[in-house]
């Protein structure tokens, strides 16, 4: 019989199913993983440094790099810190729009999270399914912003514009026929609101679906129930955070616990796991979808009875309107200043953190009261999860790697900077 | 929230006394310095006491401050500051220690205290050089394998000191001296305090 060897093996930075550029160094007895060691920073871009050497507004698209993909939440946590520096105030219906697309936003992250999760383990049809409703949701964000990945739509102060009256609509082409185009447009006739109400109408059947697709399919349970269990005192030890906290038990939610925004006024349920393998993880963020659904249909109906200011009309800090700048001095001198050198924040230190789809996605700055931040410092949920991997994928086979990583929902531009 | 962090403050203060260097609670935050020497029992004493009872470390990090203020700054170079996370009592609590060396600047690991700890001294080390004392594994962690130098640094330049290629002449990716300028858009302005005052001439 030949000798049994330990051996190394290196799991990506190419293979697929490391959800990018991870490396990690797997030390194997036999199909047995005995360490796991990620080398990671592939993707480093020194956000923070970067930061360093950019204006207080000229940092916000960088947000949105981090973790590409719930980047609103990311540019949420940011304004917040220079909010809390300037201890400015953001008019409430700024408050409402930040909620309901950092709802919206961590709809699209579990439904992204959900597809590649379920392709890593063999379910192919998933992500067919999850990515045409993150379809209309990229839609809301067209309509918002402009981009439909990288927002740039918060800024210190509120959001950068009111929500659109009307969506954009499918035009008849070669590949889209006049009565495709009609059907399309459908539900694209009236506001924003509408538009999502619609979404929120039917998110429900199409949540059902997944359920119906996973939930008690054997295989799907065979490959996640009892891996990586994480006991509730070990998930605080180990510094997680979100969904990963909550599959623990641990009932923990910033947004009950330490509310921002408008949270303290929508109502919503926190769901909370048993057992804390990657099963309760998956069944933690399947019901934060729906209870995202809630939360959306209470911000639009709050947002049609309540129009109003978006953005703070402290011109020191948002730039005042177009009309205003065209026939008067003063303001054209802020709009001068603002986009020339850019917010003064005043000197002190402040921590915001938000429950971004992931965990605790939190930004801690220094200011010396000048128009750049002195040290910008990210603390991305995703590196203290991925930092556990060692201890969760210890003595499970090689194949339920690829179930821990799916459910520590990783994505790298947020642990690298 | 304010009254909450006013009593921990205050039992921070009856507590350890004189080795709080400083305590500040601003911006509905509490901020506390401690030594290097002290630092570790500190630590220790917040995650294990009823009163205090930090379960989570959620975030560590080095801080330069050789250039806060544009040169005003007079104490030491390197600090490490650390967000604590208490969820049996819903607060949080940010410990600084400065490092008592600037050029070879050390603190104790925490790691034995938080796992958590582990990655985010491995990433202080990588970008700051701040040593962790104690710490098992002090690895680079973000930086390629074989990086120069502590990037981070205020005194490290932005576009940094090498570039990489491929020269096709030796046939493999060789590093070289950056070729690009850096360059400014927007200066970096810290104004006098009465700027912008109606009142200021």
């Amino acid at each position: 019989m030949a000798d049994i060897r330990n051996y190394t093996l290196n799991f990506g930075p190419q293979h697929p199913a490391a959800h990018g550029v991870l490396r990690l160094v797997l030390e194997m007895d036999g199909e047995v993983v005995q360490r796991a060691d990620p080398h990671i920073g592939l993707l480093h871009r020194a956000t923070e440094k970067l930061a360093e050497t950019r204006t207080w507004v000229q940092s916000v698209p960088y947000m949105d790099r981090l973790d590409y993909v719930s980047t609103m939440c990311n540019e949420h946590a940011y304004c917040l810190g220079v909010e809390k520096l300037l201890q400015l105030e953001v008019p409430e219906r700024g408050k409402y729009i930040r909620t309901m697309f950092d709802e919206v936003t961590r709809i699209l992250n579990h439904l992204l999270w959900i597809g590649c999760h379920a392709l890593d383990v063999g379910a192919m049809t998933m992500a067919l399914y999850t990515f045409r409703e993150r379809e209309d949701l990229m839609d809301a964000y067209e309509a918002v912003c402009g981009a439909r990945l990288h927002a740039a739509y918060y800024r210190p102060g509120g959001v950068y514009r009111d929500l659109p009256d009307r969506m954009p609509q499918y035009r008849e082409s070669t590949w889209t026929s006049a009565k495709k185009a009609k059907e399309l447009n459908d539900n694209r006739s009236g506001s924003l609101l509408d538009f999502l109400e619609d979404f929120t109408e039917r998110f429900p059947k199409y949540h059902a679906e997944y359920h119906t697709l996973l939930t008690d399919n054997r295989i799907w349970k065979q490959r996640l129930v009892h891996v990586g269990i994480v006991s509730p005192e070990r998930a605080m030890q180990l510094g997680f955070t979100g969904a990963m906290l909550r599959g623990s038990g641990i009932a923990w939610d910033l947004r009950k616990k330490q509310p921002y925004a408008a949270y303290d006024k929508v109502d919503f349920d926190v769901p909370v796991g048993v057992n804390g393998d990657s099963y309760d993880r998956y069944l933690v963020r399947m019901e934060e979808m729906l209870q995202s659904n809630r939360i959306i249909k209470q911000c639009i109906a709050w947002l049609r009875a309540n129009p109003g200011p978006v953005i703070t009309d402290n011109h020191k800090v948002a730039p005042p309107n177009r009309e205003a700048m065209k026939s008067n001095m003063e303001e054209l001198i802020h709009h001068f200043k603002l986009f020339t050198e850019g917010i003064h924040v005043p000197p002190g230190e402040a921590y915001a953190a938000i429950e971004h789809p992931k965990g605790e996605f939190g930004i801690y700055f220094v200011s010396d009261g000048a128009n750049k931040p002195y040290r910008m410092k990210i603390r991305a949920p995703g590196f203290a999860h991925l930092a556990a991997m060692d201890e969760m994928a210890n003595g499970h086979m090689l194949a339920d790697v690829v179930t821990i990583i799916g459910s520590q929902d990783i994505v790298f531009g947020e642990i690298d900077r | 929230m304010s009254a909450k962090l006013e009593t921990l403050s205050q039992k921070l203060q009856d507590r350890f006394g004189d080795k709080l260097l400083s305590k500040k609670l601003a911006l509905g935050e509490l901020t506390v310095e401690v030594a290097a020497a002290d630092y570790f029992s500190l630590m220790q004493s917040l995650r294990d006491e009823v009163d205090f009872s930090f379960e989570e470390l959620i975030d560590l990090c080095g801080v330069d401050y050789s250039t806060y203020g544009d040169g005003a700054w007079q104490g030491k170079r390197f600090a490490a500051v650390v967000h604590l996370l208490s969820i049996a009592h819903n607060v949080r609590l940010r410990v600084r220690v400065f490092a008592d060396s600037d050029e070879f600047p050390a603190v104790d690991s925490v790691t034995s205290l938080w796992t958590s700890a582990n990655w985010f001294e491995r990433e202080a080390f990588d970008l700051y050089g701040i040593a962790f004392i104690g710490h098992e594994d002090l690895r680079r962690i973000l930086t390629d394998y074989g990086f120069i130098g502590h990037p981070f640094r205020k005194d490290f330049p932005i576009s940094g000191h090498v570039e990489m290629r491929y020269d096709p002449d030796q046939g493999r990716v060789v590093y070289q001296p950056v070729t690009i300028e850096p360059r400014e858009n927007t200066p970096r302005i810290v104004r006098e305090d009465t700027y912008g005052d109606p009142a200021h001439g």
